[in-house]
């Protein structure tokens, strides 16, 4: 059976090289110091869902994302891989949403988008850790959800056989489509571009990449491309082109709010400071012993 | 009505620790509000499941008792919860940062349109004034987690929707029995009242679950390794240190992250929280998720070249070398010394 898949994912700030100049001086965040770069889970998403296009012809793969215009980036990385078409969703209203509020704009997108046997995202986004916008999505769906799903088994007859991560241990688990899964960070990593397609994509803009380059005058390049090759438009959808209700969209549609944000000054402790000379590592081990801390 | 809530999670008819370090600290938000402590334990053949949960200071057990409730799936757990809370309408509803909590709360929450706040290393109860729209709210959930990379620690809260939903993850809170014989009341609800046979479409066909492999969390030293170990290689160095001082192998994320060390030993929010007499963190920088799963350590000895690494401002030994030189010198003056 030929599959209708589409693939949730999020540019993120690379949280996991944050230098010290990350942070400004009071407190707040320098984004523009930290490279933005494809959710690492949700390429592990993505992979599972290109394989399923290998195994299932006349399947088709969805990117869709949420996030300003430059994430217009995540689809062409998408497109590179062998997904089909993507979706950015874009607009001031979805501004400091939180898991519920994303979740409701990208299930609006979703039922956009009309036609899915199986939606994939990424276990959790490396900028929140929360884990929640696959669960979430699949509530405002409707549809039963699987997570830390490791890899999918079979598709067959309208069910789907995933194997999924477990605290300690694994689970097989089954369930009907159309379904949510989310996928773990160990599952297969995914492949790399596809350098056919990068030549076919690499001139793919978001209607708001190309208001950035012609918005001093410049002029855009290779124009008349984006009307005799219309896969070269990635689509941004607004509130209003998924038919969502703004107030629960951004923050007014998020029940979490912040109260407080503290930047890390660690309780300086009176620490003891020695080398990694014989005479100071010996002496360290000899007090520790002494005092029964080891052996 | 509005009293505080936890969701126990259930392998068998045994209750989870997490679940208990939370009924602990439910016990603790209840107390401080003046209201009462409620747990749900759902799954099959739970007789007398109560008797593990009585003692923690829970006034009603809800047991869900059920074929098809164990294993755990999604729908049929969520049905409980939203149909339980849209009868009692709790204030507060925690459960365990774990593969089956992280599951079920997201779901839950989108269901009631309440707001969740994942891995908090931290609750309390606060007031909040909003001043735009002048009110006051007292007695609120300050659900505090560290974010975006461990730079920053946020304190979450929920002013407008109930309940206040926060997970934790197992190890965080202290578990404390606070009376053995303490008497609360056991509601055993008719399931097929809350969940719907079509809720059941999602079937668990094979299951391993072992006990792990280690006991990381118990440990009374653990050595840690970070990115700066460098490689797996550099990790054996730290078995062999752990194997002469009968301890246990950590990690922080950036390692297990690198490929140096398996996931389950990590150490830190999105990972174990350790209580160990001695910690030994060897190149490991010390992001503020990883400084939350083990700043409880009694002693903390930094192994570490960068004079200015985070992890030093806690430490109680600062060793000023590289893990290269200094492990394995560790290692030759312990082993001459313990003789």
């Amino acid at each position: 059976m030929s599959l209708k898949i589409v693939v949730l994912a999020k540019q993120v700030p690379d949280t996991r090289c944050v230098g010290k100049e990350a942070m400004n001086a009071d407190g707040t965040i320098n984004r523009s110091a930290l490279p933005a770069i494809f959710n690492p889970e949700d390429l592990n998403a993505l992979e599972q869902a290109l394989r399923l296009k290998d195994t299932h012809p006349g399947s088709t793969v969805t990117m869709l994302t949420m996030g300003p215009g430059r994430a217009a980036e995540i689809i062409r990385e998408g497109l590179y891989r062998g997904a089909d078409n993507g979706y950015l969703l874009t607009d001031r209203a979805f501004a400091g949403a939180d898991t519920l509020a994303t979740s409701y704009a990208l299930a609006t997108a979703i039922r956009k988008i009309g036609e899915y046997d199986i939606i994939l995202g990424g276990r959790q986004a490396i900028d929140g850790d929360t884990a929640q916008v696959g669960p979430q999505v699949a509530e405002k769906l409707g549809l039963p959800q699987i997570t830390y799903v490791e890899e999918i088994q079979e598709v067959a007859d309208g069910r789907i056989r995933v194997k999924r991560h477990i605290d300690g241990g694994v689970e097989t688990v089954e369930g009907p489509l159309p379904i949510v899964l989310t996928v773990n960070g160990s599952a297969v990593p995914c492949r790399p571009r596809n350098a056919k397609l990068v030549q076919k994509y690499k001139r793919a803009l978001g209607a708001q990449e190309k208001a950035a380059i012609t918005k001093d005058g410049t002029e855009l390049p290779y124009a008349s491309l984006y009307e005799s090759r219309p896969y070269l438009n990635i689509t941004e959808w607004s509130v209003a082109d998924v038919n969502g209700d703004t107030v629960q969209c951004g923050l007014s549609g998020s029940p979490t709010k912040v109260k407080k944000i503290e930047n890390i000054i660690f309780q300086a402790k009176e620490s003891k400071t020695i080398t990694g000379s014989d005479a100071d590592v010996e002496n360290l081990i000899v007090e520790l012993l002494a005092n029964h801390t080891i052996g | 009505m509005n009293n505080v809530f936890v969701y126990c999670e259930m392998e068998g008819n045994h209750v989870a620790d997490v679940s208990l370090e939370l009924l602990t600290k439910g016990r603790k938000l209840a107390n401080e509000l003046g209201c009462k402590l409620e747990a749900i334990c759902a799954g099959t053949d739970l007789s007398d499941v109560e008797k593990q949960v009585m003692p923690y200071g829970v006034d009603f057990v809800h047991v869900f008792d059920a074929p098809g409730l164990f294993p755990y799936t999604s729908l049929p757990h969520t049905s409980i919860l939203v149909n339980l809370f849209k009868q009692e309408k709790p204030q507060i509803c925690l459960m365990g940062a774990t593969v089956i909590g992280r599951d079920l709360g997201p779901r839950v929450s989108s269901a009631l349109t309440s707001g969740l706040t994942a891995d908090c290393t931290q609750l309390e109860i606060g007031s909040h004034e909003d001043k735009k729209n002048g009110i006051k709210y007292d007695n609120l959930l300050y659900q505090i987690r560290p974010a975006f990379g461990g730079n920053i620690v946020a304190t979450i809260i929920n002013p407008e929707h109930r309940p206040q939903m926060a997970t934790v993850r197992e190890g965080v809170m202290k578990k404390e029995i606070m009376d053995e014989n303490y008497n609360g009341e056991v509601v055993r609800h008719d399931v097929a009242a809350f969940v719907s046979e079509t809720d059941y479409v999602v079937k668990v066909i094979d299951r391993h679950v072992e006990k792990a492999k280690h006991n990381l969390k118990g440990a009374p030293i653990v050595i840690a390794g970070g990115y700066g170990m460098g490689s797996k290689e550099g990790f054996d160095m730290l078995f062999e240190l752990a194997k002469e001082l009968h301890a246990e192998v950590g990690a922080s994320r950036a390692a297990v992250d690198a490929g140096f060390c398996e996931h389950d030993r990590q150490i830190g929010q999105t990972g174990v929280t350790v209580h160990p007499k001695l910690y030994i963190a060897c190149g490991i920088s010390g992001q503020i998720q990883h400084i939350a799963g083990m700043q409880d350590a009694g002693i903390i000895i930094s192994v570490n070249n960068d004079p200015n690494a985070p992890i030093n401002t806690i430490s109680d030994y600062v060793i000023n070398g590289t893990v290269e030189e200094v492990i394995p010198k560790m290692i030759k003056y312990y082993k001459k010394n313990s003789k």
